[in-house]
């Protein structure tokens, strides 16, 4: 019998598990993670960088430094960014959301980064939890929630090569498509957006502190580039379905202008627009003179990475429970977002924090770990934050998803009040990098 | 009704599949449970009487008979003793914080290995568990064989606690001879309360206590409001405990409790007030002892040397015990000096 089994190796599930292991009052537990695919290597980082990279904010940065893993990503490979740079395509609205004095505003890491840290952890307390890699849940049988009967009162997971084991709380870490969450028989309200998203790993055409996160959002998605080194960055650009493949399969060259064009266009502004935006702007600086940041244009970019283009479709998704007796999802089997604002897997992140010291408590108060009372408060305070984050990552991706002129015209003023006012922005930093 | 809402909400919880069966199921359950609450006290049937001939005992025969009819809902978060699987969330932290200041090296991960506990009137387990999960080796007793299955069968599905907790279906005093100086803690949690004779039952906790060791007590204090609240309201009113589970006369006040403890060789470490709340079913710590209280005594190295002029208990209730705060010396000076 286990004491918490981890199902589901990836980002979130080893930093589950990670993080357990090195909890003081976890030090006579037994965890399992489990993990479908093949142990990969953590000692060699390939020369070029992964087009797969993360928006890691501050609070996530926190919790992996909480059992040791952000030590590893420092001195393997990360970028941190001072400033974020929004902007409209169809007007001149933009938005810049800094520290005072140009402190870390987050990090830009690759996954394969992430997961080699994570795995140089997991090797530390090895005695504490098991890794079964290539091994695959192919049913979970649920206790009774209230045990009154002389039936086991554990979660029963079979594994596909046919042994049996035994838990007294699952944790589903096992992404958008979770096996616990269906088994558990867990709602989950979800759709697919129009568009996918394309990423690739980009030379700039010279080197600068590379320092910024840019973000434009076109009529048809946000294109993001992000810093991965002084001449590096990595692309997200999500866009509908047909421009993605086309994206995919253009030959180099063309692939590096559209993207520069994507940046610099003015193509989709109209003079209506720019004037209200104008005017607008100029009333905000009567009123508040002190000003804001100046505008900064994004570097241009010279090549792709060969093979470093890939194409993924989007969609959100949220389960409307996190939690049975006995169970917990967190990550993206709870929540999937659009990647617009580079917080999924600080979401999920966010959700160890809170279950890790939850269970913590639990376990020096000596209880019984799968208890639904702690994992319900783990939910009510996840769920709290998630959700707002999520409505709010949805709302976003429509307003900008339109070139209607009204739209237009709302969401460009609303991005110059934004820009303005201070607090605001201050709050919305503090909220997404919890 | 009470009940049934609350099995309603547990099966919204519970993993999908068997939630029918379930219903049906504990629907009974729940229909027989209070069926027992309105009749059984009535009714004295002859089966349990030869459980308790023992003759000079501090089990109450009368007060065994209504727990036997409501052993197999002990482990019921949500059933009728859930004010008592709440009432973990501080008499273990309690426990707990007070044995980690007494002694200063503590396993990480299992802050109680190595101590030696006696629960008495353990009941279905509910408290043995969790220090047993702590790394404690906990000794449950009931005079109740029902409670002890029930516990036994509980338990038995974990490997910690199989390792780490007995159960035994006894009174204390069958115990007390062979188990002298064998325990480092005695609990007796809402046990004193049902209890005929408390001074012999304090006598034998300081038999089978070793030397400086720890006896706790929770129970409810006699005064006019924890007869409205404690009766009254949690018994016929809102139902939260069975009626008939509290017999007021044997209430004790902390005063008087704490005079007995001093005369029969403890000395009273810290009194603290406990409050329930129904509507959240959380319980807290508070100054007022007027209805539960929590009393955390030490068995004097020298049983002749403690007597009325023992210092008073108030100087120590400030001791907090909800959160591992650094006052550890409290213990060992006091003791030191005598």
């Amino acid at each position: 019998v286990y004491d918490v089994v981890v199902s589901g190796g990836g980002m979130v599930g080893s930093a589950m598990a990670a993080a357990l292991g090195h909890d003081v009052h976890f030090r006579e537990k037994k965890i399992l993670l489990l993990e479908a695919g093949p142990r990969k290597a953590t000692d060699c980082l390939p020369e070029s960088y992964s087009n797969r990279v993360s928006s890691i904010s501050l609070g996530s940065a926190t919790l992996l430094s909480s059992f040791g893993a952000w030590d590893h990503v420092c001195s393997l490979r990360f970028k941190p960014f001072h400033r974020m740079q929004v902007w409209d395509a169809c007007s001149e609205a933009m938005i810049i959301f800094d520290k005072n004095n140009l402190e870390d505003m987050g990090y830009i890491v690759e996954n394969d980064v992430i997961m080699a840290a994570l795995t140089k952890q997991l090797d530390a307390v090895s005695d504490r939890v098991e890794v079964l890699y290539r091994s695959r849940a192919v049913g979970y049988t649920w206790p009774f929630p209230c045990h009154t009967s002389d039936t086991s009162p554990w979660v029963k997971i079979d594994l596909a090569d046919g042994r049996r084991l035994e838990t007294k709380l699952l944790i589903g870490a096992d992404g958008q498509n979770s096996m616990v969450r269906k088994a558990a028989g867990i709602q989950n309200i979800h759709y697919q957006y129009d568009q996918s998203a394309v990423v690739a790993t980009l030379h700039l055409s010279e080197a600068t502190d590379n320092n910024v996160a840019w973000q434009r959002f076109l009529p048809s998605g946000p294109i993001a580039l992000l810093p991965l080194s002084d001449t590096a960055s990595s692309l997200v650009w999500s866009t509908s379905h047909e421009h993605a493949s086309q994206l995919l399969n253009m030959d180099e060259e063309s692939f590096v202008d559209t993207i520069n064009s994507a940046f610099w266009s003015n193509l989709h502004h109209s003079d209506f627009i720019d004037t209200a935006g104008s005017v607008f702007r100029s009333a905000i600086s009567l009123l508040m003179p002190s000003g804001t940041a100046a505008r900064q244009l994004p570097p241009s970019i010279a090549r792709v990475d060969p093979k470093s283009r890939a194409v993924f479709p989007l969609g959100m998704g949220h389960a409307t429970e996190y939690v049975r007796h006995r169970v917990a999802l967190i990550g993206d089997a709870a929540h999937r977002v659009h990647p617009l604002a580079g917080q999924g897997v600080n979401m999920g992140f966010g959700d160890i924090a809170c279950l890790t010291h939850h269970l913590s408590t639990a376990a020096f108060d000596g209880k019984d770990l799968g208890s639904i009372k702690h994992l319900l408060q783990f939910e009510t305070e996840r769920q709290r934050h998630n959700l707002s984050l999520m409505a709010a990552i949805d709302l976003l991706k429509r307003l900008y998803s339109t070139s209607v002129a009204p739209f237009v015209l709302l969401r460009t003023w609303g991005l110059q009040t934004t820009n303005a006012l201070s607090p605001v922005k201050e709050q919305i930093m503090a909220f997404a990098s919890k | 009704i009470y009940a049934g809402d609350h099995y309603g909400q547990t099966f919204q919880r519970g993993p999908g599949g068997f939630r029918e069966n379930y219903r049906k199921k504990m629907h009974l359950t729940s229909n027989s449970a209070r069926f027992i609450c309105l009749t059984e006290m009535k009714s004295s049937t002859s089966t349990t009487k030869r459980l308790f001939n023992t003759s000079h005992t501090t089990v109450d025969s009368k007060e065994m008979k209504k727990f036997q009819l409501l052993a197999h809902t002990w482990w019921d978060e949500h059933g009728v003793y859930s004010a008592l699987h709440s009432l973990n969330d501080i008499r273990v932290p309690f426990i707990r914080d007070t044995l980690l200041n007494i002694s200063s090296d503590h396993h990480l991960g299992s802050p109680l290995s190595g101590v030696k506990i006696l629960d008495v009137g353990c009941g279905g387990g509910l408290l043995s568990e969790p220090l047993g999960r702590l790394g404690a080796s906990v000794t449950g007793i009931d005079p109740l064989e029902d409670n002890i299955k029930i516990a036994e069968q509980h338990k038995s599905f974990d490997p910690v606690l199989v390792k780490g907790v007995q159960y035994k279906s006894c009174s204390l005093e069958e115990i007390a001879e062979e188990a002298t100086e064998t325990f480092d803690v005695i609990i007796a949690s809402e046990v004193v309360e049902h209890m005929v004779d408390l001074e012999t039952f304090i006598k034998y906790c300081y038999q089978v206590l070793k030397p400086e060791g720890s006896l706790f007590i929770t129970t409810i204090n006699k005064t006019q409001l924890s007869y409205i609240l404690g009766i009254v309201v949690a018994e016929r009113i809102m139902g939260i405990v069975p009626e008939g589970t509290h017999d007021w006369e044997k209430f004790i006040s902390p005063e008087e409790l704490e005079c007995l403890l001093e005369s029969n060789g403890f000395l009273v470490k810290t009194v603290n007030g406990m409050s329930y709340n129904p509507l959240w079913g959380l319980w807290s710590w508070t100054e007022n002892t007027s209805i539960n209280y929590a009393m955390h005594a030490m068995k004097c190295r020298v049983q002749e040397q403690s007597s009325s002029k023992e210092p008073p208990s108030e100087t120590h209730e400030e001791q907090h015990t909800a959160e591992a705060s650094g006052n550890t010396t409290v213990g060992g000076m006091i003791i030191g000096k005598q």
